[in-house]
């Protein structure tokens, strides 16, 4: 998340309402370990990753879901030939993310 | 409304360590706990003997710069799965500090950088220890290794880096002398095979024991044929990755021959 802070002070300056999305655990080989952060605006404008750009479309709809309905939730991503996952990893692991409205 | 984000922001900014606990699955999702290190807490978790219990987890998490999840009871029961924490360490910048004011330094300091250490570079001599030389240290000491090390070695640990470039054993050898007596986890020495020959004869002499030497890798940097200071930086920063993973990587310490050797044929 350091990464993005100077971005979200800019967002949270001009009053944006911004979902923060974590990567809290990953299963497997995954790009980037927990901790790993990107951040979405009401307007669609996307800071950070949580993988190698595999998955970070799906996140700014699943983040600009949360922000509609305010409801966080956990979102997960694996493997893009299992038929449990739209869009997924090519790398094969799965990943957890939290995502969440930055109201805290 | 964002108090907790702003204390957790002020603490990454001023570079002192914090952790976030936030609830991601069970009772109270989001709620969260900003963690000091000394155990002072901001937030709750929705029960003060889970607050407790995780911030008690948060403090040893922070400790040893680890993020990831933990399962409790509703009120921070051992061995129950009711509820799912979130543990993010925000640890300061490791330190890497680089001895020597010369060509490859700034080239290190810049991958330095790259790689989020918190740089400084030190050298005794006031005309080549100037920021206007190295712009991108984030600190330039115009200082004796022992005025260095007075200053930062309760700070250096596992994480961080001591790269000594000057070849020169009036610097070298005190600045030897002090990185051994300190936690740091990688200490870099430049210079050739016979330079450090040399060196390893004036460290035994001042009392440097062979456990010290075990830890210097000299000549600094992986075998990787690199040849200008920005390639040698890659080859320390290289080195510095593989010494903290403990992944094998070939250190010119454990290669013989020449350092620089015509590229082969073919």
């Amino acid at each position: 998340m350091k990464e993005i802070l100077a971005d979200l002070d800019a967002w949270r300056a001009e009053g944006r309402q911004v979902a923060l999305a974590r990567v809290v655990n990953v299963e497997g080989s995954g790009p980037r370990d927990p901790g790993a952060a990107m951040a979405v605006s009401d307007n669609g404008d996307v800071i950070g990753s949580v993988s190698g750009g595999c998955v970070e479309g799906a996140v700014v709809v699943e983040a600009l879901d949360i922000l509609e309905t305010g409801e966080r939730r956990m979102v997960s991503f694996g493997y893009s030939d299992d038929e449990a996952f739209a869009v997924g990893l090519t790398c094969g692991g799965t990943i957890h993310l939290f995502i969440e409205p930055l109201d805290w | 409304m964002t108090e907790l984000y702003d204390r957790l922001r002020e603490a990454i900014v001023d570079e002192r360590p914090v952790a976030l606990a936030t609830v991601i699955e069970g009772h109270n999702a989001g709620a969260k706990l900003v963690v000091e290190p000394d155990g002072d807490i901001i937030g709750t978790l929705g029960h003060p003997e889970l607050d407790r219990i995780v911030s008690r987890d948060a403090v040893g998490e922070l400790a040893a710069g680890r993020t990831g999840v933990r399962h409790y009871g509703a009120e921070g029961q051992a061995r129950e799965t009711d509820v799912s924490v979130f543990i993010e360490s925000f640890s300061p910048p490791p330190i890497m500090l680089v001895f020597g004011a010369v060509d490859f330094t700034a080239a290190l300091a810049r991958a330095g950088k790259l790689l989020g250490f918190n740089v400084i570079v030190a050298d005794a001599r006031p005309v080549f220890a100037t920021v206007k030389r190295f712009p991108m240290a984030d600190r330039v000491m115009v200082a004796w290794p022992d005025e260095v090390f007075d200053h930062y070695d309760g700070r250096l640990g596992p994480h961080d880096a001591v790269c000594i470039l000057t070849h020169d054993p009036k610097f070298d050898v005190p600045a030897v002398q002090r990185a051994v007596a300190t936690d740091v986890g990688y200490i870099g020495v430049m210079g050739s095979r016979r330079t450090h020959a040399t060196r390893l004869e004036r460290l035994h002499e001042v009392g440097v024991d062979q456990k010290g030497i075990d830890r210097l890798m000299a000549p600094i940097g992986l075998d990787i044929g690199s040849r200008t200071p920005e390639e040698t930086a890659v080859s320390v920063c290289a080195e510095i990755i593989a010494n903290r993973t403990g992944h094998a990587a070939p250190s010119l310490r454990d290669s013989e021959g020449p350092i620089h050797r015509p590229p082969a044929e073919g």
